[in-house]
């Protein structure tokens, strides 16, 4: 082998056990997932003695009244928890965005529950929620309110863990939010100031503005991670009362381990891994727009 | 337009005193540069008057008007930032309206008076452009205008022409000057430059670590310096500072120092007659040290070491060394002198600065 073309093999040897592991550990689930989409498959057999069913799994799903109902639960909780937390971390960031003692001991306080195990958060919320000795219906009961059944009724149950959700991963976007207005050009606010912007116009007329593209990959993320989620809800509801709080991962949970039909599990997972495949499309684009801009504005620059 | 006043002014970050309290006049309509080394507290004095900093104690007065408790838009002041301080995300056109809209000034009128600047500045064309597509001279140039746009009483400059290249600062400091002339306001100029100060300025305050050390024109400062401080920054080449013991002799008084000995000012006489013996620091500027054969017999004679000449086209600097010390000698292109040697120079005895060694005040 000449010098040559060794120099010209380097970098792909360098690349090859970082590449081996990403075939073995992510490629090759995606592509025995995708597989077994196509099977009729019963836990009990082997993969090879599974029928092949072709797009069967797929079909019978958009007609499956319980996938759709789970399908609607989880963009109706992603889309809810999203804009409530967004809503609530910006608003967050920007009321602690300020140099008041003992500031960084709150901003600490504030991000304690992004480190929380799931597991814990679940159980924690699940005491809580419990409908005689949790401490809400206890503080409703000792104010004189009927208590409520947070887990336990159809119509609370998912208002219930939409409200653990918030609880756990506000800090998410408060923390990145936060990052962003510290990073936001000092003197532009000055001058927001001198040009006679109140507090409120200067959110909405320069800060919000400013810190729009990282709100919107902070969105984004936060979208995807809330699709995704499946421990807290596990342990608080398991999906219940009836559907109401069953959401895609949990569907596909029990629809491989309770239902054993792992073809359909893992149909559901594709349509599910489609979704979130779309996000970060979208995600990934949008991001190299906003770099194509800031490139063609620094050549005009530069031509000019 | 106002007459701003500051009355014991002063400015405590926690514990630290940045400023001790001061006061302060700016007449109505006039150019005021604040000029001082960086951390003398001209920037901090700016951002008091602009409102962008608390005045830890006194108060500011626009007229008879305390302002030191009002917000900065209600002060009736426009300000051009160091780095400009440019709305990223809003198009030049947006950027100088922003105060107009806040206000709800009338669409046709605000587009009236940003073109109206737009014009008068030459950034017409570039009114759709986003900040980040100008260069920096242009980006100078519609701060400066959002500036103008607002219509404001007073002024502020926090060091507008520091981030541009020598050539461009030239060129932005005349087209300064010019509008200076042309607009009635006052205005509050900050920069570490002196050259900028001295070009600029009605009236310079001469700050430094906090402290106001002079004000004045920019021909009291640079002629009468009433301490070292002030004569040393003043002028460029710098002045030369030797250090030298003060005696009389047979009715005239002379400063002695390490290989030289000038003959004083005659009119220096009188109020240094009790001073003989003392410690002083001699001032002397580079452009009035002579070359000997060129000087008029009654003047203080030195022998300086020419060490080198630095040609700078209209004029040559000499560096020469007088003992340990450098002396910076200003003189015609045309003049030729010998490196290496020993040189006769001479020095008019009334141009001689003479400061107090320790109180570093001018005698």
């Amino acid at each position: 082998m000449s010098t040559n073309s060794m120099s010209r093999m380097t970098p792909y040897m360098f690349l090859a056990p970082a590449a081996g592991f990403m075939i073995v550990g992510l490629l090759y689930p995606i592509g025995y997932m995708i597989y077994a989409s196509f099977l009729d498959w019963n836990p009990s057999q082997l993969i090879g003695e599974a029928d092949f069913i072709g797009l069967r799994n797929y079909t019978s799903l958009l007609g499956d009244e319980s996938f759709r109902e789970s399908l609607t639960v989880t963009l109706k909780f992603s889309s809810i928890v999203v804009v409530t937390e967004m809503l609530i971390g910006v608003g967050l960031a920007l009321l602690l965005d300020r140099n008041i003692r003992g500031i960084s001991v709150l901003r600490t306080i504030f991000i304690l529950p992004m480190m929380i195990a799931p597991i814990v958060v679940g159980l924690m919320w699940r005491y809580m929620y419990h409908p005689s000795v949790g401490v809400f219906n206890r503080i409703l009961k000792d104010w004189g309110f009927e208590p409520i059944p947070w887990l336990s009724d159809s119509g609370w149950a998912l208002a219930s863990i939409i409200i653990a959700d918030i609880w756990q991963w506000t800090p998410f976007i408060f923390i990145l939010a936060l990052a962003a207005l510290q990073s936001l050009p000092r003197s532009a606010l000055e001058a927001s100031r001198i040009d006679g912007a109140s507090g409120w116009q200067q959110i909405i007329h320069i800060k919000l503005p400013l810190m729009l593209p990282v709100l919107i990959v902070t969105g984004l993320l936060r979208l995807i991670d809330s699709f995704k989620v499946l421990e807290v809800i596990l342990v608080m509801t398991n999906g219940g009362p009836g559907l109401s709080t069953e959401i895609m991962s949990l569907r596909i949970s029990r629809t491989a381990s309770e239902f054993r039909e792992l073809g359909v599990a893992a149909a559901m997972s594709n349509y599910l891994l489609l979704l979130l495949l779309t996000l970060t499309i979208i995600m990934f684009v949008y991001n190299k727009i906003i770099d194509a801009r800031e490139a063609s504005v620094r050549q005009a620059v530069e031509e000019g | 337009m106002p007459n701003i006043r500051f009355d014991s002014v002063e400015k405590c970050y926690g514990t630290v005193k940045v400023l001790p309290p001061f006061d302060l006049d700016f007449e109505d309509s006039e150019f005021t540069v604040l000029v001082g080394p960086s951390g003398c507290g001209k920037s901090t004095t700016l951002r008091m008057l602009a409102g962008l900093e608390d005045v830890t104690s006194g108060e500011i007065y626009f007229d008879d008007k305390p302002i030191s408790h009002l917000e900065p838009k209600d002060r009736d002041i426009a300000m051009v930032f160091q780095d400009y301080a440019l709305y990223p995300h809003m198009n030049i056109a947006k950027n100088m309206s922003f105060a107009l809209r806040l206000q709800k000034v009338q669409k046709k009128i605000i587009d009236e008076k940003v073109h109206r600047v737009a014009e008068m500045l030459g950034i017409n064309e570039l009114l759709n452009r986003k900040p980040g597509e100008l260069s920096g001279g242009q980006r100078q140039r519609v701060a400066m205008g959002r500036a103008l746009v607002r219509d404001a009483s007073t002024f502020l400059f926090d060091e507008p022409l520091s981030n541009l290249d020598a050539k461009l600062r030239g060129k932005m400091r005349t087209e300064l000057a010019e509008m200076r002339n042309t607009l009635d306001k006052n205005m509050v100029y900050v920069t570490h430059d002196q050259v900028e100060a001295m070009t600029l300025g009605d009236r310079i305050v001469v700050m430094a670590n906090g402290l106001v050390q002079q004000e004045g024109t920019a021909e009291a400062l640079f002629e009468s310096p009433v301490n070292k401080f002030v004569a040393g920054f003043i002028g460029s080449p710098p002045t030369n500072f030797l250090e030298a013991d003060l005696f009389e002799e047979s009715g005239l008084l002379f400063a002695r120092g390490e290989g030289f000995s000038l003959r004083l000012a005659s009119a220096l006489k009188d109020s240094l007659d009790t001073l003989s013996g003392r410690a002083v620091t001699l001032g002397i500027r580079p452009s009035v040290i002579k070359p000997g054969s060129e000087a008029p017999a009654d003047s203080a004679q030195i022998s300086l070491y020419v060490k080198l000449c630095e040609y700078l086209g209209a004029h040559k600097v000499i560096v020469t060394m007088c003992g340990l010390h450098e002396v910076m000698i200003e003189s015609q292109s045309s003049a030729r002198f010998e490196t290496g040697v020993e040189a006769q120079f001479a020095i008019a005895p009334e141009d001689i600065m003479v400061f107090d060694k320790n109180t570093e005040l001018r005698l």
